[in-house]
């Protein structure tokens, strides 16, 4: 116990005395958490809008009015040409080229029907599904507020015709807000990085040191020096956390609805498989390059499919499956269940479950892998 | 003290043989020293007496535990210093060696007396990061490290590579007091001037020992006589000397060469040098080194 002692305080002594680890192990997360949300946002602002007009009517006017106070949309170009549009949209000048035929306001009421043609550049396809989705529903609104006004002044009969109208509220996060739903995602992948690289650095730095061979002569016992291995990543990455959840506050305002209790739990659980994951690369690794590689290997694949941008359910089943073996899917749903609906232990214990088996196979595999190479 | 038999370790699936059926001990208290080239399978050598490296087949112990199975034991009574300084560079002087008495259950304090003549040259450097030693500092403080736990066996793997001349005779000084103490020490070294400080030395080359003995001995068991030739432009005269008929062997040792000969009698050489243009040669007889040795056996 004592030796467990005295190995945590000169493991806390070396960290702390790399002023660049502890720069990059604390600032660089904060200010990654700062920055990063205002650039992970799905809402998409300053469509460029061609408008090819052939029509220049009233309706025409309001239509185009309404499109760009919506907020959404800039009006880059208005020609009378489909092919001056186009080329707009080739050159990268305008995202959206929108149509409006001849006599569009005079066959609107004559045929009571009219059609509208929208060419969208799809290389940015966030930005082009978005737009498009956009655009469609201010057309829409459009449509009915004509039909309210013809109805009004008695110049139509055949707006009496049923319709249905769907109301839909957003529990949990009742204006959308993206920062309430990438936050605390985003936090999970730092302390990630934290947990799984900088353990794997640790360890193989004693190797590439050679102070790993001087240390295997002594009769200190391998699962004390792994303990004290550890320990110090554990309780930096709970400092990290808290730092996280600091930033989210004062940064953006979230404060999770559900209990700090329940979210610190679930954080050791996860610490405890993504340490097993340091230390796994570890053992795997004899130099920091080869960690490095093996690390940035798994913490691309895990950014990326653990639901932190992109829904999970989205993806074939096969890839859901082997997402389910990723502990920071367990987190990031844990996170974003606790912060935004303030869920209890009881409903996330599945994820807790399955993190704690990750743990467990991840720490054993590493032990049994270190025992054999040491 | 510590024993080997028929120790054999190979590397890359038998594709190297690091070591080729090793046998040999040293006794208590006895400074033994193990020379060789780089390669030629001394550290594989430690690193299986320390308990780091499992040997292919063949016994080996340490203070009468056997290095596989009383691997504990061995662990708590060795003192190991690795041929690459192998210290935290971050940590202090003293907070090395804190380290290391702590990781052996003891204390500085307990142990001062052992280390106190090598401890106390580093000593007014207490405060420094290993990293920033001198070579012959941190040679100092892997001593002290090695020894704070008071070991009945020293593994000493090339202390001295890459340390000054003078670093070097105080090192060796040093051992011999260690030496006084009771400790066992095995030693390895390149450098064979360092033969001569040890009790007794064991020429090894590509994994096999080409002979074990006093320094003196091995020295004594030269065969015939051993003369150095020196003349101007040692290199014509190499040639020359190696085409002499009645040359057994020819070595270059610094400015000289070293030469045995067929049937004794160094006159004839020297006259016919002359005749081959060496106005200036001239022929001793000298007494062999433990070099001469060595390249004798590996010839």
């Amino acid at each position: 116990m004592r030796t467990l002692f005295f190995l945590l305080e000169k493991e806390f002594r070396q960290i702390m005395r790399n002023k660049g680890i502890v720069r990059l192990l604390i600032i660089a997360p904060v200010i990654q958490l700062i920055l990063l949300p205002l650039a992970a946002d799905y809402s998409v602002k300053n469509i460029s809008i061609a408008v090819v007009d052939n029509d220049h009517s009233t309706a025409s006017q309001r239509l185009i009015g309404k499109i760009t106070s919506s907020g959404y949309f800039k009006l880059t170009g208005y020609t009378g040409s489909y092919t001056a549009a186009l080329s707009m949209v080739e050159q990268e000048k305008a995202d959206l080229a929108l149509q409006i035929p001849a006599h569009f306001e005079k066959d609107l009421v004559r045929e009571n029907s009219q059609k509208l043609y929208v060419a969208i550049n799809a290389i940015e396809g966030t930005k082009a599904n978005l737009g498009g989705a956009y655009l469609s529903s201010i057309i829409t609104d459009f449509n009915d507020q004509l039909r309210v006004d013809w109805h009004t002044t008695g110049t139509a009969t055949t707006s009496d015709a049923p319709q249905i109208t769907v109301a839909a509220s957003n529990w949990y996060n009742p204006y959308m807000d993206f920062h309430l739903y990438i936050v605390p995602a985003i936090l999970v992948t730092l302390v990630t990085t934290l947990a799984a690289m900088q353990t794997a650095f640790n360890i193989v730095q004693e190797k590439e040191s050679g102070t790993i061979e001087q240390i295997n002569v002594t009769p200190l016992k391998k699962h004390i020096f792994i303990i004290g291995k550890l320990v110090p990543f554990l309780v930096l990455g709970i400092i990290l956390f808290t730092l996280g959840l600091l930033v989210g506050w004062l940064f953006y305002g979230i404060v999770p609805v559900g209990s700090f209790w329940v979210l610190y739990i679930s954080l050791v659980d996860y610490l405890f498989a993504m340490l097993g994951l340091g230390l796994l690369l570890a053992t795997y690794s004899t130099t920091q390059m080869q960690a490095m590689s093996l690390s940035f290997f798994f913490i691309n694949i895990f950014n990326m499919m653990s639901g932190a941008f992109t829904a999970v359910d989205s993806m074939p089943g096969w890839a859901r499956a082997i997402v389910q073996t990723f502990p920071p899917s367990h987190f990031i749903r844990i996170m974003r269940m606790v912060v935004l609906k303030g869920s209890g232990l009881s409903d996330i214990l599945y994820d807790l479950g399955a993190m704690a088996l990750i743990g467990l196979v991840l720490n054993g595999w590493a032990i049994l892998n270190y025992r054999k190479t040491a | 003290m510590i024993t080997l038999s028929n120790i054999k370790k190979t590397y890359n699936k038998g594709a190297v043989q690091a070591l080729n059926d090793i046998s040999f001990s040293v006794e208590k208290g006895e400074l033994f020293g193990l020379i060789g080239p780089d390669g030629a399978g001394k550290t594989s050598l430690f690193r299986i007496l320390t308990t780091l490296l499992l040997p292919d087949a063949g016994q080996a112990s340490v203070d009468g535990y056997d290095v596989i199975k009383d691997y504990r034991h061995i662990r708590n009574r060795v003192g190991y210093m690795p041929g690459r300084f192998s210290l935290y560079q971050d940590l202090t002087v003293e907070e090395n060696l804190n380290f290391f008495a702590t990781v052996f259950d003891t204390t500085i304090k307990e142990n001062y007396d052992l280390i106190k003549d090598i401890y106390q040259q580093i000593e007014p450097f207490k405060d420094r990061r290993a990293g920033k030693l001198s070579g012959g500092m941190k040679q100092k403080l892997a001593l002290s490290c090695a020894l704070i736990h008071k070991p009945s066996v020293l593994f000493l793997d090339e202390p001295t590579t890459g340390v000054d001349v003078v670093s070097r005779k105080e090192f060796w000084a040093m051992l011999k007091k260690l030496k006084q103490e009771g400790i066992t020490i095995l030693v390895s070294t390149p450098y064979m001037d360092e033969a001569n400080l040890c009790d007794r030395i064991a020429l090894v080359q590509k994994g096999d020992i080409l002979s074990i003995d006093k320094p003196a001995a091995i020295v004594s068991s030269f065969p015939g006589e051993l003369y150095a030739v020196r003349a101007a432009g040692t290199h014509r005269l190499l040639q020359d000397v190696r085409n002499y008929q009645g040359t057994s062997t020819c070595f270059a040792f610094g400015d000289a060469l070293h030469v045995t000969f067929k049937n004794a009698g160094s006159q004839p050489l020297l006259e016919y040098l002359h005749t081959k243009g060496h106005a200036d040669a001239t022929i001793e007889k000298i007494q062999p080194t433990i070099e001469d040795c060595f390249i004798h056996l590996l010839k």
